[in-house]
């Protein structure tokens, strides 16, 4: 056993446990866990691992169930009121009762989406829908009570969780020292827009910290995407604007409201896509693990011998 | 490193696999009747936290007149089409008896007229559909709160139910060919939503007699609550201490098809 390979990223490194991993594995004749040239470092503490998979589960289950209720009327306006001749988008069929398809309608445009939007097959019949089937939950059926009722179970738990982890965040410090974005963040993003989109990604001791990109997407996610979510799916019930008046009036409308609710859930989803690209693309069984039991393989530099 | 390859094709495939198992669990869940029953109480936390910020009466907001939109969207029943209702129709609804009953001290029988006599509350407000479209609209009507002040509600009253002339469901038949009854559309409000000054029972619509397609000749306006709260032709109200022996026993047409009770949200 290599004793390189137990060496601790920071205190916190519950560095016994590793030992005995690796006194197991020998035992068995395995091979180490970590090849010489690296040392686990202790990146993610147990309450950001734990609320990060619960708002996992969470985000996944607010937007299968919202667009099942969405389908309940597949368009979106701006406003208070429902112009119904000209929303914003809708999904719709096109055709006649023989001979249908489906369509997607953004502003001035139309464009037909037969299959995936408007018109799709639920259990193997063609149905008239905003959403097919597979982007929906329950999907056995168009079912706008049940969407409802596991929508709003997720979002109670998604704001504990989230109440939870700003609490730990700022209490513990994290927020402060890596979450923040500095100004030399802003200055460099050019410059790391550029590294990420050639698919370079920061190595061995860079590796340690959220870099300037991530830093700031973190900050907009967590303060201006999330509240943004939270309060136009707020706006849309009619007894939290008997509570408070300026939430209709601060969003342009209720349906304006419902507009941004629908813009920001696929905002959620294109920053989904991009942190998943991320970890394919840079290390995805190093960060994977990382989120698991905290400890992230660094490569050691030159300098350390 | 090599020898970790075999590992990691094994890895994904499990992976793959373990993904489709719990994509079809999650499906499995949300259309559990089991899971969904569980989440009655969800129901409940949101009713006691809304009720925290709304406070007991806080007002909807209200509109002008500039806001009102030209067309209304009716939305389901738009004729009961039933005899009774259809002869109702054809005589202007003069003979529309509306009995307030159940928990009461004082049992009433009130005619569109009378209702009419009473004072008014006018109010352009903003109807939200469950399904998520919404509409603005001038209401006229009597405020709930005076008819249940008239009527007097007995201490152990914890709920209205109105009872409402149009039948739900399409219609069918049984093995003989006879027509199964179809159940009438029906609702319940606490009385803290019954007694909000919003909460009135309409018979005017952007000033106009209340238009068949929208509940002619009374329909009742909860501005705190989603469409389905505010039944149409409403031809009973019954206070009641309990609502679980009552149509299917969840307070309301829509809440037997699995729609929330609480419908502030």
């Amino acid at each position: 056993m290599n004793a390189d390979a137990v060496t601790q990223g920071n205190a916190k490194d519950p560095s016994a446990w590793d030992a005995a991993v690796d006194r197991l594995r020998a035992a068995l004749g395995l091979p180490p866990r970590v090849p010489k040239n690296t040392y686990l470092f202790y990146r993610h503490t147990v309450p950001v691992r734990v609320l990060h998979w619960i708002n996992a589960i969470c985000m996944f289950f607010m937007l299968v169930t919202g667009l099942q209720i969405f389908n309940a009327h597949p368009a979106l306006y701006w406003g208070n009121g429902s112009d119904f001749a000209h929303p914003i988008l809708s999904m719709t069929a096109q055709g006649t009762v023989d001979n249908y398809w489906g369509v997607t309608q953004i502003g001035p445009w139309t464009f037909n989406t037969d299959g995936v939007f408007g018109v799709s097959d639920t259990d193997g019949v063609k149905t008239v829908r905003g959403f097919p089937q597979w982007a929906t939950m329950p999907s056995a059926s168009p079912n706008l009570a049940l969407g409802r009722l596991w929508h709003f179970a997720f979002a109670w738990l998604l704001v504990f969780n989230g109440l939870a982890y700003f609490a730990y965040v700022f209490w513990s410090g994290h927020f402060q020292k890596e979450l923040l974005p500095t100004s030399k963040d802003f200055k460099d993003l050019p410059h790391e827009i550029a590294t990420h989109a050639k698919l370079q990604f920061p190595k061995g001791e860079a590796a340690k910290h959220y870099n300037g990109l991530q830093r700031i997407s973190y900050f907009v996610v967590l303060f201006v995407l999330g509240p943004l979510i939270l309060l136009t799916g707020l706006t849309m019930s009619p007894t939290m604007d008997a509570a408070f008046h300026f939430l209709p009036w601060v969003f342009g409308g209720r349906q304006s409201a419902r507009t941004i609710h629908f813009v920001a859930a696929f905002s959620f989803l294109g920053f989904f896509v991009i942190h998943i690209a991320a970890l394919l693309l840079s290390h995805p069984w190093n960060g994977l693990r990382s989120m698991f039991t905290g400890r992230f393989a660094i490569e050691k530099e030159r300098s350390d011998g | 490193m090599a020898d970790k390859l075999p590992r990691r094709g094994f890895l994904e495939r499990g992976a793959a696999l373990a993904g489709t198992l719990v994509l079809a669990g999650c499906d499995g869940l949300t259309g559990s009747r089991w899971a969904n029953d569980q989440l009655g109480e969800v129901e409940n936390l949101t009713r006691v936290a809304q009720r925290l910020f709304a406070g007991g009466h806080a007002l909807a907001p209200e509109y002008s007149k500039a806001d009102i939109a030209p067309v209304f969207r009716p939305n389901g029943t738009l004729d009961p089409g039933t005899n009774d209702y259809t002869i109702h129709r054809a005589s202007g609804f003069k003979d529309w008896i509306v009995p307030v009953g159940g928990l009461v001290e004082t049992p009433l029988k009130l005619s569109v007229a009378d209702i009419r006599k009473m004072p008014s509350r006018t109010q352009i407000t903003r109807h939200d559909c469950v399904e998520g479209w919404s509409c603005i609209g001038e209401w006229k009507g009597t405020p709930l709160s005076l008819i249940l002040a008239k009527a007097k509600p007995k201490a152990e009253a914890r709920y209205v139910v109105f009872y409402c002339a149009d039948p739900m469901g399409a219609e069918d038949v049984d093995a003989q060919g006879n027509l199964i009854p179809r159940p009438f559309y029906y609702e319940s409000l606490d009385l803290l939503e019954a007694t909000h000054p919003q909460t009135i029972l309409a018979y005017e619509l952007n000033g106009q007699v209340l238009p068949v397609e929208h509940g002619a000749p009374l329909r009742l306006r909860a501005e705190r609550q989603l469409g389905y709260k505010m039944p149409k032709y409403v031809q009973r109200i019954d206070l009641v201490e309990r609502f679980d022996r009552i149509g299917g026993g969840k307070g309301g047409y829509w809440e037997d098809q699995g729609y929330q009770w609480y419908g502030g949200i």
